[in-house]
């Protein structure tokens, strides 16, 4: 099973809900799992309802079976100030760098490097070993940026390396890249059933096969249970409003009258959604890659939430697989 | 979803909906009068990803041009399907005539190519060889391609091209896909403080600023700094920028003057920010945070755009009451197919590998699975109806314990029972709704939070489509939720 899951998707998906149920569920039986944000969003400090996360590996949750996860936001500028203290023991120039707009330039203005710099920790937390020669961690999970921008951000190597042909950034961007093209890494993308998102999905993937980065699987989020089928609600639609209307009364609802128009009509919401639904499950299931499906959370994610998301991935085996 | 309930108008019209909405106060917006004004001439759609800012934006475009404005709608990236949905494949960095709009007024929309407007806008500040030199010079192709702030700044340039021309009534911006909505703001900026920055002069001539008084420590500092980021990036990487930064310089004024200025369009009494959110947590929060940035930034927010509101006009009948008469109908079912089908409740499916394989569809059978009980029918349903058609990692694994539907038994069953029964039917139909009083009750308590917070701020709320938008009648139906004024579409305008 891949160490390192790069969990994408398109904006409004529930990215961060998925990585965090990975995370989770990748937990249990006590191994140790981080969870990384790489786009300074406090995505996972909101959603585990902690405090903002600093740029420090913290445990933030307990799974099943004494397994623990830790998670980490990682801020670029911090990850270059260590990173030239590391190999250039700059001390206090660091500050003088970052007063002349040194910093800034190289981690947001200088194409690739931002991302190199993101990806290169999130991969050296994928290697670190204990003094026993163990990982340190079981795996590493990246709520990582939008589907339309995955590619570009995990392909580090392409953006750098026509700009950066040495140094040390040169060789760490290699080095990222061979892990990120290994099968030690499986790129994730979450999906709704709806239209768009399975299009970006599929380009997404596309994308990333174009470019050698191996394919996981692709997580359908918030799928909403289907109540009726369509046959049924076509019989609803038809005549029989009025034996539905005594139906209700029969169960104890007053009024029932004046429901029948209303609830025939959210059925048949509800029936062209379904409709609308295979369709893209069809689109994914053309896509040839293991799918996970995560139910519609009604009341919201909390921490509760995302232990039964947690639980529902294990049960489907989730991130157990990848195409590469 | 019809006209009674349909979102338009103001708050109430969705959340009101049988709900204690009396903390609500946001007022509504009036989209009508925003898109009919001839004073607003730029009209920005901001919010986080996968909220519908671009459809947003092309739906207000059609409705604006529809009442006689001529309107040019700048979108970034847009989904295949929607560039399709106003009548182009493929939309380019050229503003196109859509046909089909009716009346006097006219659409245009364009699609933002960041390295092209890059481009133009060196050729058009640069003499040909100049120009030539910058546009070969690796540093500037990753800049104008890759850049995360590139898109974000080229969109405020295009939006200055465009206003500078003045062909146009209005203007409809969608902002690009940032990390987060405030980048479309920071970007410019960060790109122009970049350009003009004290950081670039030193590449291009340090001992030019180092000779100037008071700046004599920035020499230590600077050769300490050119010497680490040669190591750190590679000489070649310093070369290239510099080079880049040689042939750009008599850019710079041109590029901060030019995003300056159009920074302080985005202030003037001319624009209107629409903040666009769904009413989920994280789409809201960003929505109050760029509430509370625009006001910082004295930028002239006209309301909230909610997208994919739900309602209910049976909203009289609780969640609970729903599910509670589902239940008493689900006895009484158990008890008629007792008698009718003796047998049939009691066939379980031993082998779970074989869920819903070699069907097309979700399966729906609650009679196969009834032998468990009919108390746990609707979380039987649910588990059964979650499977997907299609091949699943785990197949085996997410069949519920013990009551899994045998393909085959759907089958004979389904055979057996032509038309379901009113009972089943009746149920159904109140377990969705109960659904729906929950998502109704979710949305609402989320958007409360957002209204305790920012109370003044104007809100139209848009209902939910069941499916995408492909075409016009789809754009125009949105515009007419977006106005207040629904009628009722068919829904789904697939």
């Amino acid at each position: 099973m891949s160490r390192f899951q790069v969990v994408s998707g398109k904006g409004g998906t529930g990215k961060t809900t998925v990585a965090a149920a990975l995370a989770l569920a990748l937990a249990a039986e006590g191994r140790r799992t981080l969870l990384v944000e790489v786009e300074g969003r406090q995505g996972i400090a909101q959603l585990f309802g902690s405090d903002a996360l600093p740029y420090e590996e913290r445990k933030i949750a307990v799974a099943p079976g004494g397994g623990e996860v830790y998670a980490l936001a990682i801020d670029a500028e911090r990850a270059l100030l260590d990173y030239l203290q590391m190999f250039y023991k700059l001390g206090s120039a660091g500050r003088a760098l970052k007063k002349l707009g040194a910093i800034d330039f190289a981690t947001t203005i200088a194409p690739g490097v931002r991302d190199v710099l993101l990806t290169g920790k999130a991969c050296e937390a994928v290697r670190r070993k204990d003094k026993q020669g163990r990982f340190v961690y079981d795996h590493v999970i990246m709520d990582a940026p939008p589907t339309g921008r995955i590619t570009r951000f995990l392909n580090v190597n392409d953006e750098v390396a026509g700009l950066a042909k040495i140094g040390p950034i040169h060789n760490q961007a290699q080095a990222v890249m061979r892990v990120l093209k290994s099968p030690q890494t499986a790129v994730h993308l979450v999906t709704l059933l709806e239209e768009m998102p399975v299009q970006e999905t599929a380009d997404g993937i596309a994308e990333l096969r174009a470019a050698q980065l191996p394919v996981g699987s692709v997580f359908v989020n918030m799928v909403r249970p289907h109540l009726l089928d369509e046959d049924a609600l076509r019989t609803a639609a038809g005549g029989r409003r009025k034996e539905i209307a005594k139906t209700l009364t029969r169960a104890g609802v007053t009024g029932s009258a004046a429901l029948v128009r209303p609830l025939v009509a959210q059925a048949a919401e509800h029936a062209e959604r379904v409709g609308l639904e295979r369709e893209q499950r069809a689109v994914l299931a053309g896509l040839g890659l293991p799918t996970a499906e995560l139910p519609l959370m009604g009341d919201g994610v909390d921490l509760a939430a995302l232990h039964d998301l947690a639980t529902e991935l294990r049960k489907q085996g989730a991130g157990e697989e990848g195409d590469a | 979803m019809s006209a009674d309930t349909a979102a338009g108008g103001g708050p109430e019209a969705v959340t009101g909906a049988g709900l204690d909405t009396d903390d609500v106060t946001g007022a509504g917006l009036d989209t009508d009068a925003l898109l009919d004004d001839p004073g607003i001439r730029i009209i920005v759609c901001c919010g986080s990803g996968g909220v519908g800012k671009t459809t947003t934006a092309a739906a207000l475009g059609v409705r604006a041009a529809e009442r006689g404005r001529k309107v040019v709608v700048l979108t970034i990236d847009p989904a295949r399907r929607l560039a399709q949905s106003i009548g182009i494949d493929r939309l380019d960095n050229v503003p196109r005539r859509i046909d089909g709009i009716k009346g006097e007024g006219e659409l245009h929309a364009m699609m933002l190519d960041m390295k092209r407007t890059f481009d133009e806008t060196v050729e058009a500040h640069a003499d040909a060889e100049r120009a030539k030199a910058i546009l070969e010079n690796p540093f500037y192709q990753s800049l104008s391609a890759g850049f995360a702030g590139t898109q974000e700044y080229m969109a405020m340039e295009k939006l200055g091209q465009l206003r500078a021309r003045d062909a146009w009534d209005l203007i409809i911006v969608d902002t690009p896909p940032s990390r987060s909505a405030l980048d479309f703001l920071d970007a410019p900026k960060r790109l122009g403080s970049f350009l003009d920055g004290k950081f670039i002069r030193l590449l291009m001539a340090p001992a030019k600023v180092g000779g100037r008084a008071g700046m004599k420590f920035l020499n230590v500092g600077m050769s300490m700094m050119s010497g680490t980021l040669g190591k750190l990036l590679g000489g070649q990487f310093l070369r290239d920028v510099q080079t880049f930064v040689a042939a750009m310089d008599t850019m710079f004024g041109g590029f901060r003057s030019r995003a300056d200025a159009t920074y302080k369009l985005l202030q003037a009494p001319g624009t209107a920010f629409l903040v666009v959110a769904t009413p989920e947590q994280d789409a809201l929060r960003e929505a109050a945070y760029f509430v509370e940035r625009l006001a910082a930034e004295d930028m002239p927010l006209a309301g909230l755009v909610l997208n994919r509101v739900h309602g209910s006009e049976a909203s009289r009948l609780s969640a609970e009451q729903a599910l509670a008469a589902a239940e008493n109908l689900d006895d009484a079912r158990i008890v008629d197919q007792r008698a009718g089908k003796a047998g049939l409740g009691d066939r379980v499916a031993p082998d779970p590998a074989v869920t819903a394989s070699g069907t097309t569809e979700p399966l729906l059978s609650p009679e196969a699975g009834q032998a468990s009980g009919p108390q746990t029918s609707a979380e039987h349903q649910d588990t059964t109806e979650n499977e997907p058609p299609h091949e699943n990692i785990a197949h085996a694994a997410t069949a519920p314990e013990g009551d899994t539907v045998d393909a085959a038994d759907a089958t004979e069953t389904s055979d057996a029972i032509d038309v379901i029964s009113i009972e089943e039917l009746t149920a159904g139909l109140l377990r969705l709704h109960a659904e729906r009083m929950q998502v109704v009750a979710r949305e609402s308590r989320t958007r409360d939070r957002f209204t305790v917070l920012h109370p003044e701020v104007p809100v139209t709320a848009v209902e939910a489509l069941p499916g995408d938008v492909h075409d016009l009648d789809g754009l125009r139906a949105i515009g007419d939720r977006l106005a207040g004024g629904c009628t009722p579409t068919p829904a789904g305008a697939a």
